[in-house]
């Protein structure tokens, strides 16, 4: 074939090669990723998801920093004995307020996707200190630290405008309340009506960690007990075609 | 230079490239006939997949495949399966009376073994895979006869539905020991007469001088919950106090934390996470554990 005779241009020119490399491979990733931007059912619509508050957006980066997923998935993958340990399947826009999202890939402990409620604060106030306690056969060492780390919220505006640049739907006034909703949530004395209209009435209120301190116990403690429990899937269709 | 003139074979010689590094030479054979069969047959098959398949992003999805597969009908379709199966028998198991079961064995092993898995999965975190509970933790034993809310199926069944002390469920089993050291209800030499007679009451070394008085203190202030002879009572969820069970331990040190900072128990209710079915199951699970009254 006469034109195959002509790749000897490209094979003796590094630049070119280069350049049509890239352009060959650009092509596979434009077919993938393009579509998700426009296709309209990427992320169907479901009831119920909201913004991450404060203090659950605290926990999430303790989370992240803690390096959590390394063990942990948060995707409930749709396949019958997933659902039946874990419940219903994961959904697209359940993860749509993450940034970055927390699918993980790999279980050395079980999956929390929909771990919000599962356990009381106490178990889990057991279980980070020492998850042996309580669990025997586990392997998770243990965060007992994170129940003395004070912390105030300084700088968790900047976090809320910070995910509110990359799409998540933080109103003004939500910024400019963070760090009193973030110190609310976990204050059952507190005044928490702007809390609760902000992001609902459904946000849980209450001391975490169990004690008089706001640590970091607190944050992550509010943010696995609301994993997975935004969407009320009794109410839910899902659309089976997809 | 790399490139020379390509001499022509002589028959049944074979072609070089034309290559020519260092006088290494390159042979100019053929690919193997199946590597090249196989290699066109991988495009023929990845074309018949994407149509077979869902696969090309349109304008407002993908297209569909003419096999009109999916992820969602597939787990569907074996959820469902599989629920069918066991439908005649979690129909019966709703309709018999909780306290009739046991005498059925066909319904009662099905019980016992979903019940098993379900404990397996949701309860064994806290009640341990054993169903032991963690002691002195606040995560009672389940195989004991010692029941905090009571120990009868139709009692399990009301706590592993509603749960204790939850925020989730307004039928949620509830009390509240008052803190009577934190909120100043008790005078510190109170608390330490009354945790002396508690150890009286549970049959531990205890100084006597100060369970004198304690006993004052217990009827005037414990009793309404505890009773006065430290029996418990299951309807508020108060432990008995005059066994060698503990739930938040029974030492010195381990009482006087539980009077002057009380506790305050919580279990997630399971009626929204699980089905009528399976809240019955692992209550009878539960039950037939040993403990069950």
């Amino acid at each position: 074939m006469a034109f195959l005779d002509k790749h000897k241009a490209i094979e003796t020119h590094a630049t070119l090669l280069m350049v049509l490399s890239l352009l060959v491979v650009s092509i596979g990733g434009l077919v993938q990723i393009v579509p998700l931007f426009y296709l309209e059912n990427t992320i169907e619509k479901v009831d119920g998801m909201r913004p991450y508050t404060p203090l659950e957006l605290a926990g999430r980066d303790i989370y992240i920093r803690e390096g959590c997923y390394g063990c942990h998935s948060q995707m409930i993958r749709p396949m019958r004995d997933e659902v039946e340990r874990y419940g219903h399947y994961s959904l697209a826009a359940e993860s749509m307020y993450d940034h970055p999202f927390q699918w993980g890939s790999k279980r050395t402990g079980p999956d929390l996707a929909r771990v919000g409620g599962r356990y009381s604060d106490e178990w889990h106030q057991d279980h980070f200190a020492n998850a042996k306690s309580v669990v025997p056969e586990s392997v998770m060492p243990p965060y007992g630290f994170l129940a003395q780390n004070v912390i105030d919220g300084e700088y968790i505006a900047d976090t809320l405008a910070a995910h509110r640049m990359v799409g998540v739907p933080y109103t003004e006034d939500m910024v400019a309340a963070g760090q009193g909703d973030f110190a609310a949530q976990a204050d059952p004395n507190a005044d928490t009506a702007g809390l609760l209209e902000r992001y609902g009435e459904k946000v849980n209120v209450r001391n975490f960690d169990g004690q008089p301190e706001l640590t970091e116990m607190d944050a992550l403690i509010a943010y696995i007990q609301v994993l997975g429990t935004m969407v009320d899937f009794s109410t839910f269709t899902p659309d089976a075609s997809r | 230079m790399c490139a020379k003139k390509v001499t022509p074979a002589k028959p049944g010689e074979v072609p070089t490239t034309g290559h020519q590094w260092d006088g290494i030479e390159e042979y100019d054979n053929p690919m193997p006939r199946w590597w090249v069969w196989v290699f066109y047959a991988t495009i023929v098959w990845g074309i018949g997949y994407s149509i077979a398949y869902p696969a090309w992003p349109m304008i407002t999805g993908a297209t569909p495949g003419v096999l009109g597969w999916s992820t969602r009908a597939e787990v569907a379709t074996e959820i469902k399966r599989f629920d069918d199966a066991n439908a005649p028998i979690k129909a019966k198991l709703v309709e018999t009376d909780l306290t009739a079961i046991s005498s059925d064995p066909e319904l009662m092993s099905f019980a016992e073994n979903a019940g098993a898995a379900v404990f397996r999965t949701n309860c064994a975190q806290c009640h341990g895979s054993g169903a032991a509970g963690v002691e002195g933790k606040g995560y009672p034993n389940l195989l004991d006869d010692d029941w905090l809310w009571g120990g009868d199926i139709e009692n399990i069944h009301l706590t592993i539905a509603h749960g204790i002390r939850n925020t989730t469920d307004p039928d949620a089993r509830y009390s509240e020991m008052p803190k009577f050291g934190v909120d100043g209800l008790l005078e510190p030499q109170q608390i330490s007469e009354v945790v002396e007679y508690v150890l009286k009451l549970s049959g531990q070394e205890h100084d006597a001088a100060l369970a004198t008085p304690g006993q004052t203190v217990f009827v005037e202030n414990c009793a309404a919950c505890h009773l006065e002879n430290g029996a418990g009572d299951p309807a508020l969820g108060a432990p008995r106090l005059s066994d060698a069970i503990w739930l938040y331990g029974g030492s010195r040190d381990a009482i006087t934390y539980t009077v002057v900072n009380a506790r305050f128990g919580v279990m997630p209710n399971w009626n929204a996470r699980l089905t009528e079915d399976e809240i019955r199951a692992v209550a009878l699970y539960v039950h037939s554990r040993g403990g069950g009254q």
